[in-house]
């Protein structure tokens, strides 16, 4: 088989089932259990260090109450 | 040390592009040498200054370096973006009145200042230099606020914004002097690609540096879709500008790719430019600055990463979608229309968890315009991706291809969706960045909008109107199946609304000259931000 034959074989078959598999993945992660909590600490990102980046060693330690509760 | 190597390598560039400003063989790359020989010197002799200046800099720089936000160089992207933009509107303006007055073509200008030569100036200066400085600007203020880092890489990021601004003179100089590689949105030529290339690696460390020495655990989803934006650029702009010079010393350059492979590789290039460059660059910007001025966190963070990654895996194969009825395959303009109707999905989820983020803030859209402008943004967006799919249908396309529809197409998103999220984020920047209290004036904000919303109304109106005319009148046949309408008898009746046109863009320029006085009186005569006192009990 030429090499464009069996690319194009390739792609639409195996790379497909792969990409939608991997699709189907990032939506079951999305609501994986105990996400809500963590995605309402990440939208709530932009609320936080305004003026003046984080100098701490350890980073984030999630001091600030969410604006709202809302996922 | 590398202070030295840098100036070195700075003389050694100015005397390079010397000796090809002597052997140029088109004016085009003889400009361009002396353009880069001048740009080198300047650089060079700032280098030296800063040299004898400063003597030990780099010692005194290393404790200095890591203090506070790097927002120098989003300011001269703010400056750079409102000057960029207000030069596209205009010449955006003149060549719709170059197509309703053909004597504006003037006959001194010729190959130089006609249509030609001006639209690819005009497209760039909007896509590239007005909504490239943004994303520049808007995603080295967002990626340091939501990384809690300040942007990695020192110096690098000036680097990237000068470099950038070489680029865009470059390009634009270039299509006046008529050094285009004929690509729609890829027109600069071969060594101004080199140069893009490189300086779009270095903005992609610099950003991608930032997130990795990012305080906060996550990665906020406005970054996703600037990284995506940036390395999809890259990829894209690498494939569809693979060329060989024909000289060194000169501009014109030999595509790899021939024929249909050569149609194909532009045009996946072309609407991804759209889709990363237009959509997903600036819905960094939507899910930054939308949250922001509302004050309530995006309405959904679930919705936001699922939009992001079906925009990323259905965007990258709309392409065909430009070939209907062409030599392309069948089944591949097949695959680009349906990819382009399913991209349904994302683009209105995206636009749901945008508009829905003011849920509970609605009563914002009375008081606040540069809410209104982010939502009417918003609004236009999901409008202009509604049209998209509709007309990537063949049968819709076999009407509207070619003719003025398209135009209409583009311009509701670039004028509605990209420019006002653009003004929205200005708007919100300059105050902060310049540290004022407020803007210099909110009427002129709220004029800026109105100009716009009906500039673009009726740039968009009378652009469906010429559009499908022009369709309708170029498919009709008589009795005996012959054409009814020459392709003079259209163009005829086209003028009115070219005219329409010429003053919808009218508008919409007068709004960006306001905005750009009142941002600059906000820099110069704004009330000065006061530090929030300490509150003291006080002594009675």
């Amino acid at each position: 088989m030429d090499t464009y034959s069996f690319l194009r074989e390739f792609a639409d078959s195996w790379v497909l089932l792969f990409l939608v598999l991997v699709f189907l993945g990032v939506i079951v992660w999305v609501f994986r259990p105990g996400a809500s909590e963590v995605q309402r600490d990440s939208a709530n990102i932009i609320f936080r260090h305004e003026d003046a980046p984080d100098d701490s060693e350890s980073g984030h330690l999630a001091e600030l109450e969410p604006k709202e509760a809302r996922e | 040390m590398l202070n030295y190597a840098r100036i070195a390598a700075l003389g050694l560039v100015a005397l390079a592009t010397a000796m090809a400003a002597n052997y140029a063989r088109d004016t085009a790359y003889l400009f361009h040498a002396i353009i880069i020989l001048v740009a080198a010197a300047a650089a060079f002799i700032w280098s030296v200054r800063q040299l004898e200046e400063h003597p030990d800099k780099e010692a005194a720089d290393a404790g200095m370096a890591n203090v506070g936000y790097m927002d120098g160089v989003v300011r001269y992207g703010v400056i750079a973006t409102t000057f960029w933009g207000v030069v596209g509107f205009l010449v955006g303006v003149f060549i719709a009145f170059q197509l309703a007055f053909p004597v504006l073509n003037f006959e001194w200008a010729q190959g130089y200042m006609n249509f030609g030569r001006l639209r690819p100036l005009h497209t760039s200066a909007v896509i590239f230099a007005f909504g490239g400085n943004a994303l520049l600007a808007t995603s080295f203020y967002v990626v340091q606020r939501t990384s809690a880092a300040r942007l990695w890489g020192g110096n690098l990021a000036w680097v990237v914004f000068w470099g950038y601004q070489l680029f865009i003179v470059l390009a634009a100089t270039g299509y006046i002097l008529g050094a285009t590689q004929s690509k729609e949105y890829a027109e600069p030529e071969w060594y101004v690609d080199l140069w893009l290339t490189i300086i779009w690696v270095f903005y992609l460390m610099v950003f991608l540096g930032t997130i990795l020495k990012r305080k906060e655990k996550h990665i906020y989803v406005a970054n996703w879709f600037f990284l995506s934006f940036i390395v999809t650029i890259a990829m894209l702009h690498i494939v569809n500008n693979l060329s060989l010079p024909v000289s060194i010393f000169g501009a014109k350059s030999v595509q790899v790719f021939s024929g249909v492979q050569d149609a194909m590789t532009q045009w996946w290039y072309g609407h991804n430019a759209v889709g990363f460059f237009l959509t997903a660059g600036f819905l960094g910007m939507m899910y930054y600055f939308v949250p922001k001025q509302a004050e309530r966190p995006v309405f959904s963070y679930k919705l936001s990463i699922i939009h992001f990654w079906a925009l990323i895996f259905l965007y990258i194969w709309a392409g065909p979608h430009h070939l209907h009825y062409t030599a392309l395959p069948d089944w591949a303009s097949t695959l680009g229309m349906v990819f382009s109707i399913m991209l349904w999905m994302p683009s209105w989820g995206g636009m749901i968890n945008g508009l829905m983020t003011l849920s509970g803030a609605w009563d914002k859209l009375r008081t606040d315009p540069i809410i209104r402008m982010m939502v009417v943004s918003i609004g236009f967006y999901g409008m202009s991706t509604f049209e998209g799919p509709m007309m990537s249908i063949k049968a819709v396309n076999s009407l509207s291809h070619y003719t003025d529809w398209t135009i209409g197409h583009v311009h509701s998103g670039a004028l509605g969706w990209n420019g006002m999220i653009t003004f929205g984020a200005l708007y919100f920047l300059t105050p902060r960045l310049w540290k004022r209290e407020r803007l210099y004036s909110m009427a002129a904000v709220n004029w800026h909008f109105w100009l716009a919303t009906i500039g673009i109304v009726l740039y968009a109106a009378s652009m469906w109107v010429s559009g499908i005319m022009q369709g309708l009148m170029w498919r009709e046949v008589d009795a005996n199946g012959f054409l009814v309408n020459s392709f003079a008898d259209t163009v005829a009746a086209m003028h009115p609304m070219y005219v329409v046109r010429a003053l919808g863009g009218v508008l919409y320029l007068t709004g960006g000259i306001i905005m750009a006085a009142n941002l600059w009186l906000t820099i110069t005569r704004g009330e000065p931000k006061v530090a929030p006192a300490i509150a003291a009990a006080p002594a009675e």
